[in-house]
């Protein structure tokens, strides 16, 4: 055999013939850890993790999208201590006609004519921080912080049943192939082809009415666990899809046929040999997946098919809000923001990770980008 | 055996100047690992009507050498140093719109996979006339299609007229390889770049896409640049050779000088590995043990040290490219051995190759 | 190609059956409580129930309930409880609302969307790209109902610049317009940063290909070589996006900014809907919904096949 020659044709403005240093940095397209050919550098120790978190830390703004989501994150976790602590009062306690001592002045917490008291910050010592929300004359910090609570556990719980049925589907249809996947990639066509907003508030009204009963479970209709449960099923096929195809590319690849050679059990290949290679495609879906779960729990509750009283979540706060726009705007604006950003974080975050995982963006170096884009989800 | 300076001593060209001459061409990119010497002084001079092949293992630098020449390698993250003079004219240092008016018109390039060298989505008659009219506008729509139909004709694809309005796709590999050539001659230009353009061919039309430049090689005086890792491909059709190895021209020579007096190790390694004819097969071809060294870290001294098996001490310098033979100031190479020894060396079992390291 | 059209005709269909099925189980099998009562409506009285439960058949099998419930939509005859009003009748009156929504806003995410993904790729890496970058994932991270509460709070409000909500009849083109600008870029916003970004990255693919490579080598001015190169191949899953998501909005997916900016089209009536847990209309809107959907599916597949020459002549794909 002649030494192996390849020329990898790449355009410019990437180097050409410059296949020596990808062997040298052990990264297959995949991302998968090849043992690189002793070329006599150095650098074939590092792997595609290692390389991944040196790009990860190079990219600030990727960074400080993680540290404001993580304070989102903290913040919220911490409402009980804020609740009982500064606030003194609960999410859904009323304070209608109470009146608050700032020094030498006197405020009605909730005015004859309607409106609520507006943000005091530490002015009160800490009560009514961000004003009262409307009529009912309930603590807008306090709420806030709570739903804040239900929107992030919906988020992200819903990403990881995305996560769980995505891979797992994936995994069998594109494993097994034939039948089964004829079965679940029509059955995925089918919900996909469906607006995920529609499908969420069908299946969200459906069951805000009598709750949920799966077997001896019975989930009353206001559980958080039915928006979250929608969320995470009518999401499932824009990451069932794409973890399919990475599938039906492995597959092809010389150590699965390896394996299956060796007589591994389909589970073997499928969990120990397949999934490895899947988990950087798994962690951005994931990631991206929590930033559009909590913008179809917000549409889905603004819409009254969501988080359902007595519990409140950004998306109802913004609903309630919406009803005193035009007299008190602040009090649509608030969670708004609180989405905005949180959402925002994790989408700045996502994006950051995927170019670090992308071994691709190695090569783009300048031209660092890709989007594996997910559905937008509540126009 | 003198230390002859790195501008090469070949014949010069009969009016005033070779067609094409490169001088101590320096590509590097900035990665993320740090910099990627992928050229590294490479100077070569090209006359008209002449074939000169580079050869090497990818990595070896011989594409970027090639992309260089008519500025496809700038980019905001490379770094080119050097010169590289088309009839006298500089063009490293040309702006990209200069530039573009060389590109196609007089430095035509062809690349290693027709599969994918052509735009899906047009017809090969619109891109050849796009090539056409990007360079004279003056040129309508309709006399460029009946050009490129000519021109296609010209390379040997039958039915011509009828195929110019067929989406790439529709041909086969070697057509889209030949259509390839036909938009690169669209505009009678004076030299070409071959970069691989028969590697991912079958071996029957390899031949005939080889013969097809030969052809133009010689009916229309194209001086050719031959990129290749296949010296049988170079066996074929070129009149002088650089090898080349980490960024470096480690060789260069005629075709005669290469193929039976070859001085470097590594060109050894390149001649042991072709399937000969002339021979009894051997029930192993020999090969080059190890791979290609990373160009961000490369072997102190002479780069094909770790895979050599005649390394010695006078290695860990860097070996100068020089004429060590006697009168033959054409012929220069990269290794430290004295000449006697390489003939001894390079006999393996009645023919040239590179023995295995112990 | 007609044999190309007469299969995706086929599997149009055969995805609007699964659909039609998916919406029956949806509303008939999945809640826990009685479904007569619940398309009665809430103060419906014993009597009601009963005539609801034959006409929607719901003493009988579950698959003489798909049908009678499928006969019902179908047929225009399926009246809501709760207004009694004819919902496919109410449907049909909304849609040129819809339609005039959705189109204007698909216009504008387009424009913007590929002009915001086209800069972002030239210029890669530079500051054209990181600003736009940044703007596209403030779009993608926006609620729509929130960027639609504070266009109207500032710009129907605050500095009376356009007329409140609601929505004119194009017969009143004038009013038409100047009602229908803050639903437009409403519905857009989300759009542009999504399609800048899935733009962008594409063109980032494509500008490494081989023919990218080749154009430029012929001597092509870089403008060209992007534009007719570069950006060509790269609108294909701009395409693909587009079909799904056009058909997306205008089969009920702009239900928030119908709501929000009071726009009498499909989304507002479902949204109404919603708030009354009116079973029947939201059963309808969802097929009506799905019927979009997969037509632009199809006429995507048909676009597709006009985009790249390699499906329009039944070759095998590369």
């Amino acid at each position: 055999m002649p030494p192996e020659f390849d020329n990898p044709g790449t355009g410019a403005p990437v180097p050409t013939g410059a296949g020596a240093p990808e062997a040298g940095l052990g990264l297959e397209a995949d991302g998968t850890r090849i043992i690189a050919a002793d070329g006599g550098d150095g650098r074939q120790g590092a792997g595609p993790w290692t390389i991944a978190w040196r790009r990860l830390r190079r990219d600030k703004m990727a960074l400080f999208a993680l540290t404001v989501f993580l304070l989102i994150v903290a913040c919220c976790l911490l409402a009980p201590v804020w609740a009982n602590h500064v606030a003194h009062t609960g999410p859904n306690t009323t304070h209608t006609l109470e009146k608050l001592h700032e020094g030498s002045e006197t405020k009605e917490v909730v005015e004859p004519s309607g409106k609520a008291i507006g943000p005091q910050f530490f002015a009160a010592g800490g009560r009514f921080f961000l004003g009262a929300d409307g009529h009912l004359g309930r603590d807008e910090m306090v709420r806030l912080l709570y739903g804040g609570r239900a929107s992030l556990f919906i988020g992200i719980t819903a990403a990881v049943i995305t996560t769980i049925l995505a891979v797992v589907l994936g995994l069998l249809a594109g494993y097994y192939g034939g039948w089964a996947d004829a079965i679940i990639s029509r059955a995925l066509d089918v919900i996909w082809s469906f607006p995920v907003v529609l499908l969420g508030i069908a299946l969200g009204i459906a069951l805000a009415v009598g709750g949920l009963q799966i077997g001896p479970i019975h989930l009353k209709s206001s559980s958080l666990w039915i928006p979250t449960l929608i969320i995470g099923f009518v999401t499932t096929p824009y990451m069932a899809r794409p973890l399919r195809g990475e599938v039906l590319g492995l597959r092809e690849k010389e150590f699965i046929e390896a394996a299956v050679a060796q007589g591994a059990s389909a589970w073997r290949i499928m969990f120990v040999e397949l999934l490895p290679n899947m988990v950087s495609t798994i962690i951005v879906f994931f990631t991206l997946n929590i930033a559009n779960n909590m913008l179809l729990e917000a549409t889905l509750s603004f819409l009254g098919a969501g988080v359902q009283p007595p519990n409140s979540s950004w998306g109802t706060m913004i609903s309630e809000g919406f009803e005193a726009l035009y007299s008190q705007p602040i009090l649509t604006i608030i969670p708004g923001t609180a989405i905005l950003l949180t959402v925002l974080s994790v989408n700045v975050f996502g994006d950051g990770l995927r170019d670090a995982l992308d071994p691709k963006s190695k090569v783009r170096y300048e031209a660092r980008a890709g989007t594996t884009a997910a559905e937008p989800e509540g126009v | 055996m003198s230390a002859t300076p790195e501008t090469a001593p070949v014949t010069p060209g009969a009016g005033g100047g070779p067609l094409l001459a490169v001088d101590d061409l320096r590509v590097g990119f900035a990665t993320e690992d740090g910099r990627l010497q992928a050229v590294d002084g490479v100077s070569f001079e090209l006359e008209a009507g002449e074939v000169l092949a580079i050869v090497g293992e990818s990595g070896s630098g011989k594409s970027v050498t090639a992309q260089t020449i008519i500025g496809l390698t700038r980019s905001p993250n490379s770094h080119i140093e050097g010169s590289v003079r088309l009839s006298g004219e500089e063009l490293t240092t040309q702006s990209e719109s200069d530039l573009q008016s060389v590109r196609g018109s007089k430095i035509a390039m062809i690349f290693q996979d027709p599969m994918t060298s052509l735009n899906p989505v047009y017809t090969v008659g619109r891109q050849i006339v796009e090539a056409i009219r990007a360079h004279d506008s003056s040129i309508d729509r309709k006399s460029a299609h009946a050009q490129a139909a000519e021109l296609l004709g010209a390379v040997g694809i039958p039915d011509a007229e009828r195929r110019v309005d067929d989406y790439p796709h529709e041909f086969s590999g070697g057509m889209r390889q030949r259509a390839m050539i036909a938009m690169g001659l669209a505009l009678e230009p004076s030299v070409l770049i071959a970069d691989e353009p028969t590697t991912a061919l079958d071996v029957t039309i390899q031949a005939q896409i080889l013969h097809l430049i030969q052809d133009l090689n010689r009916s229309r005086g194209l001086a050719t640049i031959l990129i290749t890792h296949d010296l049988g491909v170079v066996a074929e059709v070129a009149d002088r050779v650089l090898v080349m190895y980490g960024g470096k021209v480690v060789e260069e020579g005629t075709l005669d000088d290469i193929f039976y007096d070859p001085q470097h190790p590594y060109t050894w390694g390149l001649l042991g590995s072709l399937t000969r004819l002339d021979q009894p097969r051997p029930h192993r071809l020999p090969q080059i043990s190890g791979a290609p060294p990373s160009l961000l870290n490369l072997p102190k001294g002479c780069a094909f040290r770790p895979r050599c098996p005649h390394e010695f001490a006078k290695c860990a310098e860097v070996p100068g490219l020089e004429a060590r033979l006697p009168g033959e100031p054409g012929h220069r190479d990269r290794c430290w051995l004295p000449p006697e020894q390489k003939r001894k060396l390079r006999e393996i079992g009645g023919r040239i190759g590179l023995e295995e390291p112990a | 190609m007609a044999r190309f059209l007469v299969r995706r005709l086929i599997g149009a269909i055969a995805v609007l059956f699964a659909i039609s099925v998916l919406v029956f189980l949806i509303f008939n099998v999945v809640p826990a409580t009685n479904p007569a009562q619940r398309i009665a409506g809430k103060n419906a009285t014993p009597q009601l129930i009963k005539n609801v439960e034959e006409e929607w058949g719901f003493n009988k099998s579950l698959p003489a309930q798909y049908w009678t419930q499928m006969k019902l939509i179908f047929t225009g005859k399926v009246v809501s409880y709760n207004s009694h009003i004819n919902i496919d009748k109410r449907i049909l009156e909304g849609i040129p609302a819809t339609a005039s929504l959705c189109i204007g806003a698909a216009i504008i995410w387009l424009s913007f969307g590929i002009l915001f993904g086209y800069l972002s790729a030239i210029r890669a890496g530079g500051l054209t790209d990181r600003v736009l970058t940044v703007v596209a994932l403030i779009g993608i991270s926006m609620p729509v109902f929130w960027l639609a509460s504070i266009l109207l709070y500032y710009f129907t409000y605050k500095i009376e610049l356009f007329p409140p909500s609601g929505y004119k009849p194009l017969s009143e083109p004038r009013e038409w317009f100047s009602h229908l600008i803050l639903p437009w870029i409403t519905l857009a916003v989300l759009f542009v940063g999504f399609y800048s970004r899935v733009l962008r990255s594409s063109m980032l693919d494509v500008m490494n290909e081989d023919y990218v490579r080749t154009a430029r080598a012929k001597g092509l001015s870089s403008r060209r070589v992007m534009t007719r190169h570069v950006l060509r191949n790269s609108l294909i899953p701009i395409v693909t996006l587009f079909g799904l998501d056009f058909g997306a909005v205008i089969g009920g997916g702009a239900i928030v900014t119908e709501y929000m900016f009071n726009i009498e089209g499909v989304g507002l009536f479902t949204a109404e809907a919603l708030k009354q847990q009116d079973f029947p209309s939201i059963m309808a809107v969802a097929i009506f919904g799905a019927f979009f959907i997969v037509l632009f599916n199809t006429l995507v597949d048909v676009a597709y096949a006009y985009l790249d020459p390699r499906i329009r002549l039944g070759t095998a794909a590369a």
